[in-house]
């Protein structure tokens, strides 16, 4: 029987999508629940993702944004080089840093960098955004797999697990696995509102399912209203299309979204 | 023209390679159809010091980047797309690794891009074209650059789009001007010329080679002291991360292939050794970052 567990990274605030995704992790009856970081930004009401992350024992590492919001620094380390792209950023964590309690800054401080855990024999790595470097935007189309070979031999590991770029994707090389999970938060460019996370199956093969998940978007993208949140944030939630955030596309990536 | 020279004057901080995410080929030599008053390695028609490299050179650096662990490959020059080989070296080096052509954009041919697009498509990797422009106006980028080459330059980009590419256009700040200025005149320019979402990168001038003569060359406290790497990110720095194959060796990076200092050695493995920061063209890496990527390291995390 293949040892499974599921692995999710990027909540931003979307309570909603994380209530869904564990709903659904809970149903196939998988118990062991991974977070790779950034539990706020973009979202409304920063504080309603942490009881829900207590209450299933959903084991997190800390993500740019959990760095920031924990140390109280100055910005998301989000890694953003474009001006239109760091204005949004700037006002989604003014909101996240205002709005999380005391306690769950304390929290997010604490959590640890990155997490590895031996499945069916298999040395997997969890990391946010690179295991060298946790605001490292490894994209699909701009990974070299001979790269992604030197990444696994130095970090020792057979699969890396990591998130930050907002979009799934998975590579086999050399008998070692890449795995992007994808994020909760926000849907990934493509014109439909779910968001994804992914199911890690380990038993003499290794394999990846990447699970879509469905959520009251309309409900959030009210809340966010509520909050005055930026429209074009509101506009993502509901149509699936980025509006901000872009630049650091490549361009294959940004075809898929038409952008 | 000014060529680099070290500073000699004073103890100079050293960077090691940390990785060598980046390589770099200078596959157009330092040939180019334009002269452009700010290039700081001063290329044009007759600049024959760097020659173009051949496929078979690139073919075997591309061989020896798969041990090293390669991330991504960019190519300059001069003018890349002078080099007859340019199509074929792009083909091949879409089967290792993501590819960058730094291009002026004004010699394209019909079936070379659309050789590139069939390239793309079969590749898991992106091409990313990054078109030299400066100046939202013909007056202003004309005036760098050479009468007419704003037109060709979006008829280059034109052509780019039509093939399904997302060019970045690269403008390098060539006067007192406000970054916000240039980059929404460039927004707008482009739009304007079908391109709906553009991309844009905007550069600081290097003080070194025709720039030095155009503007001013660097005044001496411009220069990277020990002090200023205390508490500094070295991975802002390209030295950390890159390296260059010319057809004279392989280099540190694109900024200071006219420095003989800056040659590393004949070979990817000789070049891995660390770098001494001797010369002022580091100031301006220093203070504004990696200046060279599509996407620039940003500070610590």
């Amino acid at each position: 029987m293949a040892e499974r567990i599921a692995v999710f990274g990027g909540i931003y605030s979307n309570y909603l999508a994380l209530q869904a995704a564990l709903a659904d992790v809970q149903l196939r009856g998988i118990g062991d629940v991974y977070c790779l970081g950034d539990v706020g930004a973009f979202g409304p009401q920063p504080n309603r993702v942490f009881p829900l992350l207590r209450e299933h024992g959903v084991r997190c590492i800390q993500g740019n944004y959990d760095n920031s919001i924990g140390h109280e620094l100055p910005d998301c380390q989000c890694g953003y080089t474009d001006p239109r792209d760091n204005y949004f950023a700037r006002i989604s964590y003014a909101y996240t840093l205002a709005g999380t309690s005391r306690d769950n800054r304390a929290w997010l401080r604490e959590l640890p960098l990155e997490r590895r855990l031996t499945v069916a024999g298999r040395r997997a790595l969890m990391c946010h955004g690179s295991p060298r470097r946790m605001n490292e935007f490894l994209w699909d189309s701009t990974t070299s797999s001979h790269f992604l070979r030197h990444l696994a031999e130095v970090h020792e590991a057979d699969i890396i697990l990591a998130t930050h770029t907002g979009i799934k994707w998975q590579r086999h090389f050399d008998g070692k696995h890449f795995v992007n999970v994808g994020v909760l938060g926000r849907p990934e460019n493509d014109g439909t509102t779910n968001v994804w996370y992914a199911i890690l199956s380990v038993d003499t093969d290794v394999s990846v399912e990447f699970v879509p998940v469905a959520y009251d978007h309309d409900r959030l993208a009210h809340e966010m209203a509520a909050e005055r949140l930026p429209d074009e944030f509101i506009e993502t939630i509901r149509t699936g299309w980025w509006t901000t955030c872009l630049e650091v596309l490549p361009s294959k990536e940004r075809r898929r979204g038409h952008n | 023209m000014t060529i680099p020279l070290p500073i000699l004057d004073s103890a100079a901080p050293q960077v090691a390679l940390d990785h060598l995410d980046d390589l770099w080929f200078q596959v157009g030599g330092t040939v180019c159809n334009l002269e452009c008053s700010h290039c700081f390695i001063s290329c044009s028609p007759r600049n024959h010091t760097f020659g173009f490299l051949d496929l078979e050179t690139v073919r075997r650096h591309l061989a020896a980047s798969v041990g090293l662990g390669v991330k991504e490959y960019y190519f300059t020059g001069g003018e890349p797309f002078l080099n007859r080989d340019m199509t074929a070296i792009l083909e091949l080096t879409l089967r290792y690794g993501p590819a960058t052509v730094l291009t002026n954009g004004t010699v394209f041919k019909e079936d070379w891009l659309r050789r590139l697009r069939a390239a793309e498509d079969a590749s898991r990797y992106s091409l990313e074209f990054r078109v030299s422009m400066d100046g939202f106006t013909a007056a202003e980028n004309d005036a760098i650059r050479g009468a007419g080459t704003f037109a060709r330059i979006l008829a280059g980009v034109r052509h780019l789009l039509d093939h399904g590419f997302l060019p970045i256009l690269t403008v390098t700040q060539t006067c007192d001007d406000d970054a916000a200025r240039l980059f929404a005149g460039f927004v707008n320019l482009m739009k304007t010329n079908g391109y709906r979402k553009p991309r844009i990168k905007i550069l600081p001038t290097l003080r070194i080679g025709a720039e030095a003569d155009r503007q001013r060359g660097y005044q001496d406290h411009e220069r990277v002291t020990p002090e200023m790497m205390a508490g500094f990110d070295e991975r802002l720095l390209l030295c950390s991360h890159a390296r260059i194959v010319t057809d004279r060796g392989v280099f540190v990076c694109p900024i200071l292939v006219e420095a003989g200092e800056a040659r590393m050695g004949d070979t990817l493995a000789d070049s891995l050794r660390p770098f001494r920061l001797r010369f002022r063209a580091c100031y301006t890496c220093h203070q504004h970052g990696t200046l060279c990527a599509n996407i620039p390291t940003t500070g610590d995390s």
